[in-house]
């Protein structure tokens, strides 16, 4: 490998900018930070050789270099920022209101939203967070986060470790911060070092030279946030394997019990009772809101019990066990065996059986004849009431309605609002008779039936949504966060700040100062220890020379 | 009186205070050295009453609580309202730091801004849906508003800048975009005023329209220019709307939301060309000379520091405690619901921001028109995403 030697004898490694020991400029790699013609120095990286910088010559060199680069990395956030902000235009696929008339996407964003909404189904917008392209761009970013860490951060961390108090004097005199003293006293000197001391600057001498520094530790806050971030992309990865996330959706009706999906059949689920709860209308506190609003659900509880299936003989019926009795409210999941239970949906009032009677037409009193039956969740095709009555079900429509065409059916299975096409079968005639049933509704098929139906009684229950689910990917989220939080607190709410003074043979003294940020901060503290010295407070050359915005 | 007047007694004595501070940090414009330690008469009061405003701020948000059970973060009002105290908090620590009068005369006019823009919405106690019952509706939404409120100070200081550094002799891209934003903040003005001169009259209109199978009915507290879609006036002796709200407007109450935003331009256009008129010069020009004492290179100093402070604090706030309390609620601790992707959008930008200035070197002017531009990400997700895009987060 080629090396570069500066006139103090250190060898720096090939495209330092600014040697690694004295920091004087080396003459050749000027441009690779855009010092040339300018008279402050970019610190950025303390010029310290990076691989991105030196190498460009093969295939992987370029790689690295495209992606180690600051403009790419913000390129690709802002692409993501407007690739995100793009996807709440219209509501996301799995966002379409429940209500909607068809929730079809091919037909729910042209009908909604016109030609706009067709070009936004078509373009796949409908499902952007998880395209191809989306995705593509947050690997991309991380790629970015990995390539730009390592590209900085171990040459950083080199010139950061092994720094040499003796600069030289156009490394000094091209800070931002910069004086000269014509004469200083060996006293003045040593208060500076005391006061400096006093706010815990560590200082380092050598021949003359003085470097303080402290808060060092804060430039390497941006490697630590982008650990974090690697982290969290890595636990996304896991969490799209079926190892570590698991999510289903199960209803259970008031008294039954369903098996937990995706347990393979090891745990069930009863739901004993579901309540909902409303804010009371006559709370002092609430009174004004709630006559503006109406009613303000309080609460959404299910008691369960889970059991555990026992087989002794697999596809056995199996003994339940129960493993956990409690209730599961909205923010208070249940969890066991490290699975969770959450409180995610309801639907109150199905109806459970209905009870008919039959009467004659003309019987003003619907003095009942006899009575049958229906169980909603499983209806018998047929009732024989023993007296010479039998009933046929021949159509049953859970959620009645009328679609588009006026032909009766079912908008959904759960009986929310049942209706009934039963034939009668009597003694007194051989053809059945055909009766329309439903709630609200009584329809002679022919207008000269002889028996009518009617409802004589009905159990209702409640039914209650839960998402199942396991997420082992959260502890590795949770740890990702941590360190990010640690990394962006680290660089944000500390700063590096490093003071050179160089005291000559002859009694003048220079100063120079350099901070990664808050320069209001270190002038202060420059202030500070320089207070009752003939010291000169530092100029800010920024401020009155050159200004690069 | 009960806890509840004492609550919004406490926020009015709030509001006098800020407006009575703001113009003792005008009295300061005369004080010729910003940087000095030794404050002027008029800075020390400016900065107590700032302070004493921000504790009748404190009694209003305890007794609150107090008042309601729950923290008092859970709608519009009481949102916005926090937010405008998170924005004085953060002036406050500011000042403490840098010791600038100035920063109050335009952080205190943009938090009073905010308040009064939130008590335009409904100011009852209403009580809490059962997926807000929880300890991190406070610890979320307080640290969120916190961060939103540090950031904030960005766009004040920002703002600041700009009106100082853009060159106002010459018309350019750069004064016309900057008047755009003073033209924005008159619009605010323009919707505080308009409402509030119409609540003043008790002005009702009611509409009946059609929604989905039944029918709705919503009341205009403004005279209607656009009625709701399908809608039919039933209120007699009121202004006949002039034209229907296009289907395309989702969301609940679209019309009367499209019928105040109308009032808030022709309000805000009106205010603003009646300041121009009597100024004959831009109002970024008219400021400008106000900062002259002002040194950039601070300014564009505390910008970045109050994006540097604040931008942890949104992350912890915005996204990670946001994402814990989803977990709990929903089962998934994110779901691209608009407001989780315009959290996001606001934390990629602050992101950006901070690249472009460390390593691309975007400082002054750059750096500043960014500041802008996130804040107005930060009130387009919580105005515009609450009540226009709807989803698991409308609750005003």
């Amino acid at each position: 490998m080629k090396q570069i030697k500066c006139d103090c004898g250190h060898v720096n490694p090939l495209g330092t900018v600014l040697c690694e020991s004295c920091g004087k400029p080396i003459e050749e790699n000027q441009h690779i930070d855009g010092n040339e013609g300018k008279k402050l120095l970019n610190m950025r990286y303390d010029g310290t050789a990076r691989r991105s910088k030196t190498y460009t010559k093969s295939v992987v060199d370029r790689i690295w270099s495209f992606f180690s680069s600051v403009k790419v990395g913000v390129w690709l956030i802002v692409l993501a920022l407007i690739a995100s902000m793009i996807g709440t235009i219209f509501p996301q696929e799995m966002y379409i209101p429940a209500n909607t008339p068809n929730r079809d996407p091919a037909v729910f964003y042209e009908s909604q939203y016109g030609v706009l909404g067709l070009i936004y189904y078509q373009l796949g917008l409908h499902n952007l967070y998880s395209s191809w392209w989306y995705l593509l761009l947050i690997a991309l970013i991380g790629v970015s986060l990995v390539i730009c860490s390592l590209d900085r951060f171990v040459p950083l961390f080199r010139a950061l470790r092994h720094q040499n108090p003796k600069k030289h004097q156009s490394f000094l005199s091209r800070q931002r911060l910069y004086s000269e003293t014509e004469s200083a006293t060996d006293e003045e000197l040593e208060t500076v070092k005391k006061q400096l001391k006093k706010r815990r600057y560590n200082i380092k001498e050598k021949d003359g030279y003085l470097l303080a520094e402290k808060g060092r530790f804060s430039r390497w806050g941006p490697y630590v946030n982008h650990i974090g971030l690697i982290i969290i992309l890595i636990a996304a990865i896991l969490r799209s394997t079926p190892l570590f996330f698991m999510n289903e959706y199960v209803w259970v009706r008031e008294g039954e019990t369903e098996v937990l999906p995706g347990t393979n059949g090891e745990y069930y689920v009863e739901n004993k009772d579901f309540i909902f709860e409303t804010h009371d209308e006559n709370d002092e506190r609430f009174k004004d809101a709630l006559s503006k609003e109406g009613m303000v659900a309080s609460n959404y509880q299910t008691d369960v019990v889970v059991y555990k299936a026992n087989r002794s003989i697999p596809g056995e019926e199996p003994e339940l066990e129960p493993v956990v009795e409690d209730s599961i409210q909205m923010n208070k999941p249940l969890s066991f065996d490290g699975y969770d239970l959450i409180q995610s949906g309801y639907q109150l009032n199905e109806f459970s059986s209905m009870t008919f009677k039959i009467h004659e037409t003309s019987d003003a009193d619907e003095k009942s004849l006899g009575s049958f039956t229906v169980d909603l969740r499983n209806p018998q095709p047929e009732f024989d009431l023993g007296n010479g009555f039998k009933v046929v079900l021949d159509q049953f429509y859970p959620d009645y309605y009328l679609d588009d065409n006026g032909i009766p059916a079912s908008e959904t299975n759960f009986p929310r609002n049942p209706a009934f096409v039963f034939s009668v079968y009597s003694e007194d005639s051989e053809k059945p008779e055909v009766s329309f049933v439903g709630i609200g509704r009584n329809i002679d098929g022919t207008g000269e039936n002889k028996y009518k139906l009617g409802i004589e009684d009905f159990e209702m229950h409640d039914v209650s949504g839960l998402t199942f689910k396991y997420d082992r990917s959260l502890p590795f989220f949770g740890i990702g966060a941590v360190i990010f939080m640690i990394g962006v607190i680290q660089g944000m709410y500390w700063q590096h700040r490093r003071i050179w003074i160089h005291k000559r043979k002859d009694g003048s003294l220079v100063m120079a100062a350099h901070t990664n940020k808050n320069w209001f901060g270190l002038k202060k503290d420059i202030e500070t220890v320089t207070e009752n010295t003939n010291i000169k407070m530092v100029e800010d050359q920024q401020e009155l020379g050159e200004k690069d915005n | 009186m009960d806890l509840l007047s004492i609550s919004s007694t406490a926020l009015y004595t709030a509001f006098i205070l800020y407006l009575i501070a703001t113009f003792f940090f005008g009295a300061t414009i005369k004080d010729k050295q910003t940087d000095n330690k030794k404050k002027g008469f008029s800075g020390k009061i400016a900065i107590t009453l700032t302070i004493i405003g921000f504790l009748a701020q404190l009694v209003y948000f305890i007794t609150r609580w107090i008042s309601s059970g729950h923290a008092p973060v859970s709608n519009m009002f009481e949102f916005l309202t926090f937010l405008g105290m998170a924005l004085v908090l953060g002036f406050i620590i500011l000042y403490a730091y840098y010791k600038l009068s100035f920063l109050g005369l335009f952080a205190l006019p943009i938090a009073m801004i905010i308040i009064a823009y939130a008590s335009m919405f409904p100011t009852e106690i209403s009580p809490l849906v059962p997926s807000l019952q929880s300890h991190w509706l406070y610890i979320h939404v307080t640290t969120v508003a916190l961060g939103q409120g540090i950031l904030g100070i960005s766009f004040v200081v920002g703002l600041m800048y700009l009106i100082k550094e853009v060159d106002q002799t010459v018309r350019s891209k750069e004064t016309t975009w900057l008047e755009i934003v003073m033209y924005i903040l008159f619009v605010f003005i323009g919707f505080i005023v308009i409402t509030t001169s119409f609540n003043f009259m008790n002005y009702n209109a009611t509409f009946e329209y059609g929604q989905g199978s039944s029918a709705a009915t919503t009341d205009y507290h403004l005279p209607a220019i656009a009625a709701p879609n399908g809608g039919t006036l039933v209120t007699e002796d009121v202004m006949k709307p002039w034209f229907e709200t296009p289907a395309w407007f989702q969301g609940e109450d679209a019309g009367r939301k499209f019928n105040t935003l109308i009032w808030s331009v022709i309000t805000g256009t009106v205010i603003y060309l009646i300041t121009r008129l009597i100024l004959r010069k831009r109002v970024g020009a008219t400021i400008q000379p106000l900062l002259k004492n002002m040194k950039a290179d601070l300014l564009d100093e505390i910008e970045y520091r109050s994006v540097a402070i604040g931008f942890p604090v949104f992350t912890l706030g915005g996204l990670i405690f946001a994402s814990i309390w989803a977990e709990i609620a929903w089962g998934r601790f994110w779901g691209w619901d608009p407001k989780e992707v315009w959290a996001l959008v606001t934390w990629l930008f602050f992101a950006a921001y901070l690249h472009l200035r460390l390593s691309r070197g975007w400082h002054g002017k750059k750096s500043a028109w960014l500041a802008l531009v996130g804040f107005g990400i930060i009130m387009f997700n919580l105005i515009v995403v609450n009540l226009v895009l709807a989803g698991l987060h409308s609750y005003a």
